[in-house]
């Protein structure tokens, strides 16, 4: 794997009146050249936190990335570079796709300008250039009629169009990975998939990296080379997308699997419902995250944090369940297959 | 006491833009609910799947059609006959965090609609408030709680206790879930499913999650901008659509299993919904419909029964193309 992104033992916390948030908690990960990565979970669990700590788009005081936290973009330390580096690295090498097309575009610019902002800046093209490539860019992200829309405000584009162009946005300096932060939540299923669609083909087109942000496993289903599970700012597993949907083995990810209901499923019979809530991320937390929600909770898992088990080259977990003397249970498979 | 709990026909919901302009959010609409069942609206943004719902409750005036409760019209209720509807007939909306008063305690948001409709002692109207609490799995300690202090979960399921507290037959879920959390989603629907089996709940159930609507759902329709285009039994929907847009639908849900996701064969809707304003005449889906021929684009085609309980809109259904 040709490795463009390497994060390792990142730590992200709040600072806030109630005290230190630390929403993420060490997670460590590899991005490879071309390929999508998936972070699923729910609200809360340091999936945007984790994306957004990448770019370095936090800032301090009121948030801090701790010390020891390793970001490596292509071999360089994200950590270590000046403002001036920053600013190229993002645009340019990284750039990010955010959740809601509506409020994060500007209402006061057309949109042909918010695409020529960083052709000028990070390619330096003049004006001319510039705006013949944004409507290049918009063209391939697939706006109708783009010699017009060039000029026209974000409100007089619908939510789906809205989000190609902030798609055409982020990749106008065809960036080596590109962040998508829910990409498609606030979008109807038809223009999700015309979206997702684009997606994919730009991706194959380019040779851009992936990191998908979403709650949504279908999408990921649909679209991911490789899944990272996370839960309380920690990833409790990870593999290729194959593995997490047929041979997954933390409870946290069967619940996710489970509360889904399939196309197949018989009507209103009772869904798997997860009970409780994630955990406070003010409060130290030295034992398995999960252990309060799980049911297949043990004595050790409220005593000790489980470490990383290692099944293939790609498929990881966090889980006592994993541990040699640990007693064999019946897995969401099992059961579904009854 | 007849089969349907609510009926409409020929429901239209039109808004004025400006002088010239009419936005026909609903446009000749029939409807009809069984008692005790779910019915499951879907369809893109802007179809008009809530102001079908709220007009069937009669919080917006229908522009014309009749719409039936219990065999009553309910544009003719006035005093006490509109105050028994208005009793009967309740919503749970969308946005659990804009959708309760910020300053009112959840006992005084549970108890507004049973000062009005059922007059209770204090005592009785605590005990009924925690009774409440409790049915939706909520405890009594949260009588006295401000919305701001619960999880999106809670206040959901604050909005449908509020829903519950008079009582009602019948009940507009208008997107209840599409706010909350995967995991929180499958608990207020479980408990929206429980509720229905223990208090015999008629439901509407808003929504453009398509795998919750089945679900839920008994029978489902399928809304095209402001059009009726299909509706049928929810297994028949998802298995054997009929209309090109349940279709292209269907086909662009997302599934979340690995193996099957290949093999389904994937269709692309291009483009996206035109502007409801002044649609052209003919079938609204004629545009982006790939059967469309003349006909289509000049005639509306009526809900017609092409199976037993499967209904559909469009010319070209029999000779069908599937």
């Amino acid at each position: 794997m040709d490795r463009i992104l390497n994060v390792e033992n990142l730590q992200v916390s709040f600072h806030t009146y109630a005290g230190e948030v630390r929403a993420v908690r060490g997670v460590s990960f590899e991005l490879g050249r071309g390929e999508t990565l998936a972070f699923v979970g729910e609200s809360g669990c340091g999936k945007t936190a984790t994306a957004k700590a990448i770019m370095r788009l936090w800032k301090p005081p009121f948030v801090e990335i701790k010390s020891d936290s390793v970001v490596e973009y292509n071999g360089e330390d994200v950590m270590k570079m000046d403002k001036k580096r920053l600013q190229s690295l993002r645009g340019n090498d990284i750039s990010m796709i955010f959740q809601d097309p509506m409020t994060s575009l500007n209402p006061t610019m057309t949109v042909g300008k918010q695409i020529m902002e960083g052709l000028q800046l990070h390619r330096g093209l003049n004006k001319a250039q510039a705006r013949e490539e944004a409507i290049n860019m918009l063209r391939m992200v697939k706006i109708p009629v783009p010699e017009k829309n060039v000029d026209s405000y974000p409100h007089q584009l619908s939510g789906g169009m809205r989000q190609r162009v902030m798609i055409a946005m982020a990749l106008a300096c065809q960036p080596s990975i590109l962040i998508a932060d829910e990409p498609t939540t606030a979008l109807d299923v038809t223009i999700q998939a015309q979206v997702l669609d684009l997606l994919q083909e730009l991706k194959t087109q380019l040779n851009t990296a992936i990191i998908l942000v979403t709650h949504d496993l279908g999408v990921i289903a649909n679209f991911a080379d490789r899944v990272q599970v996370m839960y309380a700012g920690q990833v409790v597993e990870r593999g290729t997308t194959k593995e997490i949907f047929n041979e997954a083995k933390h409870p946290y990810t069967w619940a996710l699997l489970n509360s889904v209901p399939a196309l197949a499923t018989e009507n209103k019979q009772e869904l798997y419902a997860l009970k409780g809530t994630p955990p406070d991320l003010i409060l130290p937390l030295n034992h398995c995250p999960f252990a309060a929600r799980c049911e297949y909770c043990m004595g050790i898992c409220r005593e000790q944090m489980p470490e990383e088990t290692t099944l293939s080259g790609t498929h990881k977990v966090s889980c006592w369940l994993e541990h040699p003397n640990a007693p064999k249970v019946e897995s969401f498979y099992d059961r579904r297959k009854k | 006491m007849g089969e349907y709990l609510v009926e409409a026909k020929n429901l239209c919901k039109y808004f004025q833009v400006d002088r010239k302009r009419t936005l026909k959010a609903v446009d000749h609409v029939d409807i009809a609910i069984r008692r005790g069942e779910t019915l499951g609206l879907v369809g893109e943004s802007g179809c008009g799947k809530t102001t079908c719902g709220r007009t069937l409750l009669h919080l917006y005036d229908a522009t014309s059609g009749e719409i039936y409760f219990d065999g009553k019209e309910i544009s003719r209720l006035r005093g006490k006959e509109l105050l028994e509807f208005k009793h009967q007939a309740q919503i749970v909306f969308q946005d659990p965090y804009s959708s309760l008063d910020p300053r009112m305690t959840i006992s005084e948001i549970i108890a507004e609609g049973m000062d009005v409709h059922l007059k209770l002692s204090p005592k009785e109207k605590n005990e009924r408030i925690n009774e409440l609490l409790l049915a939706v799995g909520l405890t009594d300690q949260f009588a006295n709680r401000f919305a701001h202090e619960l999880s999106g979960g809670q206040r959901q399921r604050v909005g449908i206790a509020r829903a519950l507290a008079v009582d009602p037959s019948f009940i507009v879920c208008d997107e209840p879930i599409s706010a909350l959390d995967v995991s929180i989603q499958a608990q207020i629907v479980n408990l929206l499913i429980r509720l229905q089996r223990e208090r015999g709940l008629t439901y509407l159930f808003i929504s453009h999650d398509l795998s919750m609507v089945k679900h839920i759902s008994d029978r489902v329709g399928v809304m095209y901008l402001g059009s009726m285009v299909e509706l049928a039994s929810s297994e028949a929907i998802f298995s054997a659509p009929k209309h090109p847009y349940t279709q292209a639908l269907i086909s662009a849900i997302p599934v979340a299993d690995f193996d099957g996701e290949e093999s389904r064969k994937k269709e692309r809707l291009e483009g996206e919904v035109p502007s409801p304003i002044d649609p052209p005449p003919g079938c609204r889906f004629a545009p982006r419909c790939r059967y469309a021929t003349d006909i289509c684009h000049k005639e509306m085609p009526k809900l017609e029964e092409v199976e037993r309980g499967h209904l559909v809109a469009c010319h070209h259904c029999l000779n069908n193309h599937s």
